[in-house]
């Protein structure tokens, strides 16, 4: 009865929690979307549809749809509305470097360390209906950092944009860039182990069986622990280590894998170490030869996250081709289509339709390459990736199909709150110029007369 | 019935494979039938007849008869456009971007307005099928690097060698324009972000004009020296100098410097500097062209945009910017085509232009950007960029918008060549997919 009761504590305070974090989310407005056409992803088209938002999440989906007459209406007419889109392999909204490049296994790194709010790239990626992103480690080191999952809420902190509740996980990385064939190291430093395949697979082979044994010394320590019910004296726990506290959560399944690769070599190499380990790999990024093997993939059940039609840029990426999501899809393999980049990710929905175009897929196949499936893959599919009853109102209201070209981004809702607005943005506009030039103007008659230049100098966008 | 064994004999070669048609000779007659066509030049013709014959269009129209012992396609349902022109790749110079065995793009030095392009193009290149199979029949390959790179070439994608794939080369040198450089920067030589001052940096630029004027007055110089002991042979003979060599046609505004820049004051200092020299310009890239739409105008420079698919210059512009510089150039009357400025991607050409599109781009201007213009703008009009009379028969035949993504083609014709439509892609795809379970 105790542990009944305590654990009936923890529901009620766990759902106040809850309520607390969906408080501070919504505003608690009520919204209708109405006359658009639905693609749920996950339930077929809705043609003259309508979208109830109530506390930040999707309340009812369907023809007919009641709305409390005090709701805000949007007459969507014409337009269509998708889930919002989720990039599973991005790097914006990191301050500084991403590649913590001085080791071969950086476990202990964390991007939630150093994420940054104000980077204007998570605006211009919300702009093109991105609405949560797999912010990742970079690929030097055959095992690099732990990634931050976010939410692109434009305008909050660095914390209120970690998906709260998302699973931890952690960068892998296979081929060139781990045995860094590609660049040539500042001068005066030293070459660093590894420098082939074969390197990288001991590297992480080494990183896990040491992992192995921490985790076992922790087991024994926790196991006599609770044999003496829970009296630590006398105990001495063993020497807390970060790298290998991070790989021990990937052997105990606790923390995703997302491990760059290229090469169906490598990819293969991967599934068989992670079976000899006893975990399984969440995703495969990058993949461009995931479709060499992608009944080995399928069968070992990871995900893939690949790009549309990207290649030819190394020797690793020369066989890649823009079949791949088709392929991999069809011998079922869960596929997504990241961006890797602040720019291609405006556009995805685009790269979804090059899944259609390359191999046929349908169009709720497409679709779901960057909603549902990396939302599956990132393991928040009960929360994000399709428009269904009780998910995050996290949605996006294009002026046309989502999958012509001529079709933009108007309306971008996460968790019921709209963060992106065309017409609100068009209508800055003016009022930021004008702020601009007053700025400029105070600017000048601060300067001093021989210091003024002919051009004005350029503000570097560069960090 | 005199054409009925012809046609059997066609059907046989089809049925044995499309790459048995993609090797007859360009002599053969075509003719593509009840398709609708976008000539580009002319009003749409919704459904007509184009016809094809030594490597050119004989006739196209709603009303043309069909000539006996031709290979005849019925394009019902199908869309006949012009082949894009993409203004400036690499194709051709480069295969893998991370094998320096592979690139051919870059000499070392700051001029060398005597490299050619064209003699480098590789046409054995996986890149090149790639490209074409998306609509994209004439690319301008060029050089980069330095302040002038090199000659770029203007070729079609097929051909069993470089003189058979050029349209015409030479079109211009590359002219990197010597930009400002101030602010953080990032020294490879030592690994150190830098800060420079914009006085400084102006001085460094004002010293590098300064080396290309003086190069320039000494390819007048040369050029005044030639022309003397041309006329008078009594003079003594004169070194070849074959970088002033290159530059004569430049100064004598025959060949336009393809200027690449892309900040608003490299772009007003380009102009200013051309007048000056009383040279030719073509501006490339023109991110900032958007500031500088009148001064175009006025001075007459055409533009080759893009890539179009790219971030805003800076952290305070609208984020579509982009999007709508093509729209700009449009409205204030610029004559502009784009560019990808790539090589494995440049199969993505019509993307680009598709986006100036949703963003306010009239349609019929973007698909001129693709066509028409480049051609007029490296002075080929007469041979490619529209469906008409003469030209060379550079003709795709599209089941949909050439812009849409979902758009296949289904048809391709260079210098009247059919192409297959296979890739080292589809390759591997045939291959791949059918691996067994």
């Amino acid at each position: 009865m105790k542990t009944l009761h305590r654990l009936g504590t923890i529901v009620v305070g766990l759902m106040l929690v809850s309520l607390a974090q969906a408080e501070g989310r919504s505003s608690g407005q009520t919204i209708l979307i109405r006359n658009a056409t639905i693609m749920t992803v996950t339930k077929g088209t809705i043609k003259n549809g309508s979208i109830l938002i109530r506390d930040g999440k999707i309340a009812a989906v369907g023809k007919r749809v009641r709305a409390p007459a005090d709701a805000q209406v949007i007459d969507a007419t014409g337009k269509y509305v998708i889930p919002g889109i989720i990039d599973c392999h991005s790097h914006i909204a990191v301050d500084g470097g991403v590649n913590e490049g001085s080791l071969a296994v950086t476990a202990m790194v964390r991007i939630e360390d150093v994420l940054d709010p104000t980077d204007i790239n998570i605006y211009r990626d919300l702009a093109g209906g991105v609405t949560t992103a797999n912010i990742l480690h970079g690929s030097a080191n055959p095992i690099g950092g732990q990634n931050a999952v976010i939410k692109l809420r434009w305008g909050k902190t660095a914390k209120e944009m970690l998906f709260e509740g998302a699973p931890p996980g952690i960068k892998f990385a296979l081929g060139e860039n781990p045995k860094r064939s590609n660049f040539s190291p500042p001068p005066g430093t030293p070459r660093r182990f590894p420098a082939t395949r074969m390197g990288v697979e001991y590297v992480i082979r080494e990183a896990l069986t040491e992992a192995r044994e921490y985790m076992r010394k922790w087991d024994a320590y926790r196991q006599k622990v609770a044999a003496r019910n829970g009296d630590r004296n006398d105990l001495i726990p063993p020497k807390r280590d970060l790298k290998l506290e991070a790989l021990a959560e990937v052997l105990r399944g606790e923390r995703l894998v997302h491990a760059h690769c290229y090469r169906a070599d490598e990819i293969l190499m991967l599934i068989r170490l992670a079976e000899e380990f006893g975990f399984q790999i969440a995703t495969f990024q990058h993949v461009l030869e995931g479709y060499k093997v992608a009944k080995e993939i399928a069968a070992h059940g990871a995900g893939a996250s690949t790009f549309s039609d990207w290649w030819a840029y190394k020797v690793e990426a020369y066989d890649a081709i823009p079949y791949n999501a088709a392929i991999m899809t069809r011998k079922g393999v869960v596929v997504s289509l990241n961006s890797d980049s602040a720019e291609l990710a405006r556009r995805l929905n685009l790269e979804a339709a090059k899944a259609i175009k390359y191999g046929g897929l349908t169009e709720d196949e497409a679709l779901a390459l960057v909603t549902i499936n990396p939302a599956k893959q990132l393991h928040i599919d009960d929360r994000v990736g399709s428009i269904e009853v009780g998910k995050d109102a996290d949605l996006v209201i294009f002026s046309g199909h989502p999958f012509s070209v001529y079709s933009i981004v108007e309306k971008v809702f996460i968790d019921g709150q709209i963060y992106f607005d065309r017409e609100a943005d068009l209508a800055r506009r003016a009022e930021i110029e004008k702020e601009k030039e007053t700025l400029k103007e105070q600017l000048k008659s601060k300067e001093k007369p021989k210091k003024k230049t002919e051009e004005p100098s350029e503000k570097p966008t560069g960090r | 019935m005199k054409r009925q064994p012809i046609i059997a004999i066609l059907v046989t070669l089809m049925a044995l494979g499309l790459g048995a048609i993609g090797q007859a000779t360009p002599s053969a007659t075509i003719v593509i039938k009840n398709a609708r066509i976008v000539p580009i030049t002319a009003p749409d013709i919704e459904r007509g007849t184009v016809v094809i014959r030594n490597g050119r269009i004989a006739a196209v129209g709603a009303h043309v008869s069909i000539p006996g012992r031709a290979r005849i396609i019925d394009a019902r349902g199908l869309a006949v456009y012009p082949g894009m022109i993409d203004s400036g790749t690499r194709l051709g110079l480069v295969e893998i971007g991370a094998v320096r065995a592979t690139i051919d793009t870059t000499e070392l030095g700051e001029f060398n307005p005597h490299m050619r392009a064209i003699i480098a193009i590789h046409p054995e290149s996986e890149l090149i099928p790639v490209a074409r199979v998306n609509g994209i029949t004439t690319v301008v390959s060029k050089p980069s690097g330095g302040i002038f790179s090199g000659q770029a070439a203007l070729i079609n994608l097929d051909g069993w060698t470089w003189e058979e794939m050029e349209l015409k080369a030479p079109v211009g040198i590359v002219f990197n324009y010597p930009s400002i450089r101030s602010g953080r920067f990032f020294d490879f030589s030592t690994f150190q972000f830098k800060e420079r001052s914009y006085q400084k940096a102006k001085k460094e630029r004002d010293e590098k004009l300064k080396k290309i004027r003086k190069l320039l007055d000494d390819a007048r110089a040369y050029a005044k020296a030639k022309e003397a002991r041309a006329t008078d042979p009594s003079l003594p003979p004169l070194k070849t100098d074959h970088v002033l060599e290159a530059l004569i046609p430049v100064i004598r505004g025959e060949w336009p410097f393809i200027v690449e820049a892309n900040l608003e004051r490299d772009i007003k200092s380009a102009i200013a500097f051309a007048e000056e020299q009383n040279v030719r310009i073509v501006l490339s890239g023109g991110a900032d062209a958007w500031k500088v739409a009148s001064l175009l105008k006025e001075k007459n420079i055409p533009v080759i945009l893009g890539p179009i698919l790219r971030l805003p210059q800076r952290e305070d512009e609208p984020y579509d910017q982009p999007f709508t510089t093509a729209k700009t150039l449009y409205e204030a009357g610029v004559l502009f085509a784009f560019q990808t400025n790539d090589a494995a991607n440049v199969r993505n050409l019509p993307y680009h232009a598709a986006m100036c599109v949703a963003y306010g781009l009239p349609r019929e201007e973007a698909l001129k950007a693709l066509t028409i213009n480049p051609a007029k703008i490296w002075g080929v009009a007469d041979m490619v960029g529209s469906i008409e009379v003469g030209k060379l028969a550079n003709i795709v035949v599209w089941d949909g918008d050439p812009l849409e993504i979902r758009s296949q083609v289904k048809y391709l014709f260079i210098k009247g060549r059919q192409i297959p439509l296979t890739t080292k892609h589809t390759e591997l795809y045939e291959r791949y997919r059918n691996r067994p379970e």
